[in-house]
């Protein structure tokens, strides 16, 4: 079994608790406006373009595949830059073995191991044989999700290696969502709440765009969704406010939000008895 | 080197010394003092070779002077002040925080050491705890008593010692530290993963990020070394007896030991025995003259009183410049591989280490019983003339490895050392926000044999140097011709150390 891996951070200190390794897996069902790395939505067509325009001919076209050098690649992000398919050409297809090992050599310095993306649930069987490696290693196991993709609830073998999801709000109302990400969330929120009822809700996002979403609206509908369920388990919201890094430039007219709004987000979150928020 | 200056160069000396408008007062004083202990020669009994190897930079005495009268580092046995105070000072046990802050500032006073200031103020948290009755106002007298510190005891080398325990006392200490931000007293947190629960070691991160202070030492591996009797550390991270301390501290650049050799077995047949069986008399030399001419073990309150005791002092052994030692011993077997990234060359320092610490103890002093006549290694930190001597065995500065596998390759050699060595790894402004991951990090880091650890934020304003701490503004004012009150400040700029420090690699994600 292989999976596209786009990247592995072996020190990640911003995808859950303490130190961890993160994988970031290629393609995504979403297109979110906002994207901060849009060359992970979707897989490479082979059309060949960045192939040409690498400075130091790390790409090749063998076979109707691209393939990537990493020895000599110099990481510019040329070929990135010149993609149409918000896809990339330095992602390794990558077996269970192959990518257990590499995260096994992090031991003792990490907790736990975080699988994002992309969308990782894209690659949810994939995950489970990868997560049953990292628990045989006592590796605490999260997953970063925009919980759209599988429904949780009838996923259970893979719930039984994962510790805990971290799961994207992006809007609550259905249209804003549609709009926002080119999806409904009917089934995100399903998850949202089927996570928080088995105490495995470790964390909820919400992106606040300046103009864009209906902020205060999402983040008062979700804390209040879900505040039943905080008696019984700690639910962390991440509060991110937008900023235009790595943003595509069509979407570039989405405004940062000032610091008074966000302290605004995070008393709509506490009144909701929410108590552990991160404004970021 | 052996020759006597003339009196007209002593004269110029003075003057040039007096007439420093960089130098405080208390500085004027000290490096007076200095210049007089030098004008003698060092003691009867050194070995004619220990010249030799002098002039050819392989051994360093550190300027620790000619002919000392005290014990280098002492470590008083703080409990003793608290349960019996002390008749020389005529100190009554304390009764309460007030009290037992002021004994210990007056304490601190009297206890000599190289530097001339207090190396070891003791587990402070625990000094303090009994006494803590309002929080409030407990805080205040302690940032009171902590900036009284700063301010008087002009050396980066006083050290307070907190944990492993979390305590009242140490949460405020911490809280204040960050607050501070003053470079004295340097600080250490004795952790121990059984002990220390999780949340007081996070803080200490957090601390840290904020102020370089404190750093971790993983008690388990020291209580090996010391036999489960108390320890603490000392001056920039010297790990020792409690009730004792150091006689006094050379070392060898072993660097320019392999320089001087024309084999690898040259080297570890005849060189390297030979240089350290001279470092050791010149050591014992020294402890004598301390010993046995100076009035200092048969007079002085603090060993009158049994806060020390003689037999509790041990001679530290320093050895700096293994990596460059390392790279030219593979040179000479015609090789290129490095120490640090390579496996090979990590591994004949291994060997190199090995060996150094044989002819290290195959040596007998006649002093120092309670540590069976040995001398104990320490990986010495830098020195004026150490261009091209990496400090004891760390990486060259420019050819750190990835966080994880240089933690491996240093954890290879922090056994060697129980007096001493230590790694620092700045960190980014990102860990800030999640300093669980550190204290993760540094976990994984003992695992793997790191026994001494520090850290602080790449935009920190006080930086750990080799060991110790100092402000980037008092540096700079130093540059500037001004006089700052922290005479380390002096000796960090003149050895080029911080330059160094600031061309370490920063860990980010
Ligand atoms: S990465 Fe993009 S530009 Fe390169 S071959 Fe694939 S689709 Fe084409
Ligand atoms: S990032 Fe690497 S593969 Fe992509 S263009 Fe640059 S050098 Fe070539």
């Amino acid at each position: 079994m292989l999976a596209p891996v786009n990247k592995i951070i072996d020190t990640s200190v911003v995808d859950g608790p303490g130190n961890r390794t993160a994988v970031f897996f290629q393609g995504c069902n979403f297109n979110c406006k906002y994207c901060h790395n849009p060359e992970t939505l979707h897989m490479c067509t082979a059309c060949g373009k960045c192939v040409e325009k690498c400075p130091v001919g790390a790409l090749s076209l063998t076979q109707g595949k691209v393939v990537w050098n990493p020895a000599i690649c110099k990481n510019c992000d040329t070929c990135i830059k010149v993609c149409s398919h918000q896809a990339s050409p330095k992602i390794s297809w990558m077996t269970v073995e192959a990518l257990a090992d590499r995260v096994i050599r992090n031991i003792p310095f990490i907790r736990g191991v975080t699988c994002s993306g992309g969308e990782c649930t894209l690659q949810s069987e994939f995950i489970v044989h990868f997560f049953r490696r990292m628990k045989e290693n006592d590796l605490n196991c999260l997953l970063d999700s925009n919980g759209s993709v599988i429904s949780f609830e009838e996923e259970q073998s893979l719930m039984d290696v994962t510790d805990g999801v971290m799961l994207d709000i992006k809007a609550f109302d259905p249209e804003k969502h549609l709009a926002l990400t080119g999806q409904k969330n009917e089934l995100v929120l399903r998850n949202a709440l089927y996570l928080a009822s088995i105490g495995k809700l470790t964390e909820i996002r919400t992106v606040i765009a300046q103009n864009e979403i209906d902020n205060a609206k999402t983040v008062y509908e979700i804390t209040k969704l879900l505040s039943p369920y905080l008696a019984t388990t700690d639910i962390h919201y991440r509060i991110i406010a937008f900023r235009p890094f790595g943003v595509r430039k069509q979407f570039l007219e989405l405004g940062t939000p000032s610091q008074k709004e966000m302290h605004s987000m995070e008393a709509i979150a506490r009144s909701n008895g929410f108590d552990h928020i991160t404004l970021t | 080197m052996k020759a006597q200056k003339n009196i007209e160069a002593s004269r110029a000396e003075v003057l040039e010394i007096l007439k420093n408008p960089k130098n405080t007062h208390e500085q004027t004083m000290m490096a007076l003092a200095t210049l007089a202990e030098n004008l003698l020669p060092y003691p009867d009994g050194t070995p004619e070779d220990f010249y030799s190897l002098y002039d050819k930079g392989i051994i360093c005495d550190l300027d620790e002077g000619h002919a000392p009268y005290t014990a280098r580092y002492i470590l008083p046995d703080y409990d003793k002040l608290m349960k019996n105070g002390c008749k020389f000072l005529k100190l009554d046990l304390p009764k309460d925080l007030f009290e037992a802050l002021n004994t210990l500032l007056i304490f601190y006073r009297h206890v000599p050491s190289i530097t001339h200031f207090p190396v070891y103020m003791g587990n402070i948290d625990y000094l303090l705890e009994p006494f803590i009755q309002d929080t409030e106002e407990a805080k205040k007298m302690i940032r009171g008593f902590l900036i009284h510190c700063d301010r008087t005891f002009g050396s980066s080398f006083c050290h307070m010692n907190l944990g492993p325990k979390a305590s009242r006392a140490g949460w405020i200490v911490l809280e204040l530290e960050s607050e501070l931000k003053n470079s004295v007293p340097n600080m250490t947190l004795i952790y121990d993963p059984k002990i220390t629960p999780d949340d007081f070691a996070e803080l200490a991160i957090e601390t840290a990020l904020a102020s370089a202070n404190p750093a971790f030492a993983y008690k388990p591996a020291y209580d090996v070394d010391f036999k489960g009797r108390p320890f603490g550390i000392a001056s920039c991270y010297n790990g020792l007896p409690i009730g004792g301390g150091a006689f006094t501290l050379s070392r060898l650049r072993l660097n320019k030991l392999a320089n001087n050799s024309t084999s690898v077995s040259d080297f570890f047949d005849d060189t390297l025995p030979h240089a350290v069986r001279t470092l050791c008399q010149f050591m014992e030399e020294k402890t004598r003259f301390i010993v046995e001419e100076t009035p200092f073990f048969s007079t002085h309150f603090l060993v009158n009183e049994g806060f020390i005791r003689q037999d509790n002092f041990v001679g530290l052994f320093g050895m700096a410049g293994l990596c460059e030692c390392v790279n030219q011993l593979m040179k000479l077997q015609g090789k290129t591989e490095r120490y640090g990234k390579d496996e090979e060359a990590n591994q004949l320092g291994v060997k190199v280490m090995d060996a150094l610490k044989e002819h290290v103890e195959s040596f007998e002093s006649k002093y120092s019983p309670d540590w069976d006549h040995h001398f104990m290694l320490h990986a010495q930190v830098g020195a004026a003339g150490d261009e091209g001597t990496s400090p004891g065995a760390r990486i060259a500065i420019g050819e750190e490895l990835p966080l994880y596998d240089h933690l491996r390759q240093a954890g290879l050699y922090h056994k060697y050392f129980p007096t001493g060595v230590g790694d620092i790894f700045p960190f980014d402004t990102t860990y800030s926000k999640n300093p669980a991951a550190i204290l993760d990090v540094f976990k994984g880091a003992f695992k793997v044999g790191i026994r001494y650890i520090s850290t602080y934020s790449s935009d920190s304003e006080l930086v750990r140097v080799t060991g110790y701490l100092v402000k980037k503004s008092d540096i700079q004012a130093y540059a500037e011709g001004k006089q700052v009150i922290n005479e380390t400040v002096r000796g960090s700029y003149n050895a080029k150390e911080y330059d160094g420090t600031l061309r370490r690699k920063v860990r980010s994600i």
